[in-house]
């Protein structure tokens, strides 16, 4: 394994169905060994990627390329990548041994090898004993442990993943993470797993790749995508955020909310307009008189860790995460710390996020699609 | 066992009785025929008269056979193919496939004795171009002929209606495995459609092995052994003897049947999930 390898790179993608443009100029670079993720929500165009690299479809314009080799025309039983497909698409005809022996099969592999290599894959996947099973008689879990097992038997340099936890139920969900993770850190191979779940990529993650509407929107670490979001979209796709309408006053000093407050960014035009990004649980609460900034509660709600309250500043709705209980129509004081404040510059999606006025409604959308609806 | 409901017990009601005095009792009656003489005393003559018709029998098997085999090596392919394409292409397809359906069979065979004539379309064509003409009518060759041009949609259309069901990311997965498009064939898209191979060679055959009027039309002097029955029942009113024979082919029929199944069941257990 060799980080400094990039072994698949996307340059300049765009694919169009039907005049609709479902890529757009899309780059990418993928390192050796790495978890990369592809993080957006339906019709984002992350899976339309990940068909790109499986050569399951070819982009209108743009070159793929695997270990520097240009890949584009090479049909998908000719590439050295393997998928786990959303459904598992495990063969009925076969069971659980004939699936995972599918690949060696074709590759004519002697007999005594395939039953050693199967073998090593199902129990890999905790799924010794199986071998003579029905697939149709899986539980979601194992099924999805056969179709891991399946994949990698091929010894793959690159598994692509698609979102494959989505049919689970939650525990099982957690428990697969882990595994999968566990997975690829023992066999040093790179995975590029495809999820709407930010808390997935989150926590999975060497590199997440937010896309919308067929665009990169960022790349970065978990934590740079947490903490530096480059954009009101990623800043409100990624966990919650606070996003406010700001201006730069010079280094270090940003003005929003009528008041203006250290900050930890710079090398932006003195007066630039700016959004200002603050996380819920990034904000103090103290006495009205104690903060900088004064507002009311207009409603609370008890989320387990931590108490969720809406505070109404000047008209515009503040989350704060606390674990101190105030009552709705209570007065409050907010402090925020430099390090609390991000601030990014102006895109198109400035304005469209980040009052929580409307807050059901629109999480409920952004955090939860369908979970069986394709990404086309 | 659960308690049906009223509804339940009497929604299934009106096809029990018509198969009850359309199906079975019908059965009953060709047995009694076939086990008696004229003036219906007890007699095993009608079975020894079987012996006669060995030869026909086997003819029609034969002819039966060639036909479904053909139409098999035909259909698949093109059911394949449908199935592969747009909605709105294999929507076209399939009517093509359907209007012969629409048309009477008696019609089509007239037709194709039209065509297949001393005198007819393909010679008159052939004479065209100073070439010989071919005997193409009253040849086994004609009688299977029309066998597979009546019969082929009863095989295109089960077969399509399976592969169009194979779920197109197991064909995915299966390229993605390694598999081209030979092997992708070999290892998945045949053993799956396996079911629908199996009903369709059994509706092409049944008809195909009981058929009298293509064998009539377009075979001249080849006779089948429906043709032996309608004549034991029309021209000869041996009613006895006809229904002895019609024995002979349900036996062959269902024999063919359990054996179709039981090849279909070796792997074809958890096809329909």
């Amino acid at each position: 394994m060799n980080h400094e390898k990039n072994i698949i790179e996307l340059k300049d993608i765009t694919v169009r169905f039907d005049g609709e443009t479902v890529l757009d100029d899309l780059n990418l670079s993928i390192r050796d060994g790495e978890f990369v993720t592809l993080l957006g929500s339906s019709g984002c165009g992350k899976t339309t990627t990940l068909r790109i690299i499986a050569g399951f479809l070819e982009p209108d314009e743009g070159e793929v390329f695997f270990d520097s080799k240009n890949m584009n025309g090479v049909p998908a039983h000719k590439r050295e990548v393997n998928t786990i497909f959303q459904r598992y698409a495990l063969f009925p005809h076969y069971n659980v041994f004939e699936n995972v022996a599918y690949g060696l099969r074709v590759r004519r592999t002697p007999e005594a090898e395939i039953r050693e290599r199967v073998h090593e894959m199902l129990t890999l996947v905790n799924l010794d004993g199986f071998a003579k099973r029905s697939v149709s008689k899986l539980s979601g879990g194992q099924q999805q442990r056969v179709a891991i097992a399946r994949a990698l038997v091929l010894k793959p340099k690159v598994l692509l993943l698609d979102e494959p936890l989505s049919a689970l139920d939650l525990k099982l969900r957690k428990d697969m993470q882990n595994e999968l993770r566990n997975i690829q850190k023992a066999l040093g191979i790179t995975f590029v797993f495809v999820t709407h779940d930010q808390e997935e990529a989150l926590s999975m993650s060497d590199t997440i790749v937010v896309m919308n509407e067929g665009k990169v929107q960022q790349i970065g670490s978990p934590i740079d995508i947490y903490n530096e979001p480059q954009n009101a979209f990623v800043a409100d796709f990624i966990g919650e955020s606070n996003i406010l309408d700001g201006v730069m006053k010079e280094d270090y000093k940003a003005s929003f909310s009528g008041k203006t407050f250290q900050c930890l960014d710079k090398g932006f035009a003195p007066g630039e307009a700016v959004d200002v990004v603050v996380r819920p649980e990034d904000v103090d609460i103290v006495d009205p008189g104690k903060g900088m900034l004064k507002g009311i509660v207009t409603s609370v709600t008890f989320r387990g860790v931590h108490f969720e309250i809406i505070v109404d500043i000047g008209g515009f709705k503040w989350m704060i995460q606390t674990t101190d209980f105030h009552p709705e129509g209570a007065e409050v004081g907010l402090i925020i710390e430099p390090d609390a404040i991000h601030v990014m510059k102006k895109s198109k999606y400035s304005g469209m996020f980040g009052d929580y006025s409307t807050f059901s409604d629109e999480m409920d959308e952004m955090n939860a699609p369908p979970e069986d609806e394709d990404d086309e | 066992m659960k308690k049906r409901s009223l509804l339940q017990r009497l929604i299934g009601a009106p096809y029990v009785l018509w198969a009850a005095i359309f199906i079975v009792v019908p059965l009953f009656i060709v047995l009694y025929y076939s086990f008696t003489d004229a003036d219906g005393t007890f007699t095993f003559a009608n079975i020894r008269e079987l012996g006669d018709y060995k030869e026909i029998l086997w003819i029609s098997i034969e002819y039966s056979v060639i036909a479904t085999v053909i139409t098999l090596i035909v259909s698949y392919p093109f059911a394949y193919v449908m199935s592969r394409k747009r909605e709105h292409t294999q929507r076209i397809m399939m009517l093509l496939v359907m209007v012969p359906m629409w048309m009477n069979l008696l019609i089509l065979t007239y037709s194709w004795m039209n065509i297949l004539e001393k005198n007819g379309l393909i010679n008159t064509l052939l004479g065209m171009v100073h070439l010989p003409p071919l005997k193409l009518i009253e040849t086994p060759g004609a009688v299977i002929f029309g066998m597979i041009y009546n019969y082929i949609p009863y095989m295109v259309l089960p077969i399509y209606s399976v592969m169009s069901k194979i779920d197109p990311s197991l064909l995915e997965a299966a390229e993605d495995l390694g598999s081209g498009s030979l092997s992708k064939l070999r290892r998945v898209i045949l053993p799956l459609s396996v079911p629908g191979v199996v009903s369709g060679v059994t509706m092409v055959f049944v008809p195909s092995v009981s058929t009298f009027y293509i064998s009539q039309k377009l075979g001249g002097k080849i006779t089948l052994i429906g043709d032996v029955i309608e004549r034991q029942i029309q021209a000869q009113n041996n009613y006895n003897l006809g229904a002895a024979l019609s024995l002979v082919l349900m036996v062959l029929i269902v024999i063919s049947m359990a054996l179709m199944k039981k090849f279909a069941g070796d792997d074809g257990d958890n096809l329909y999930i």
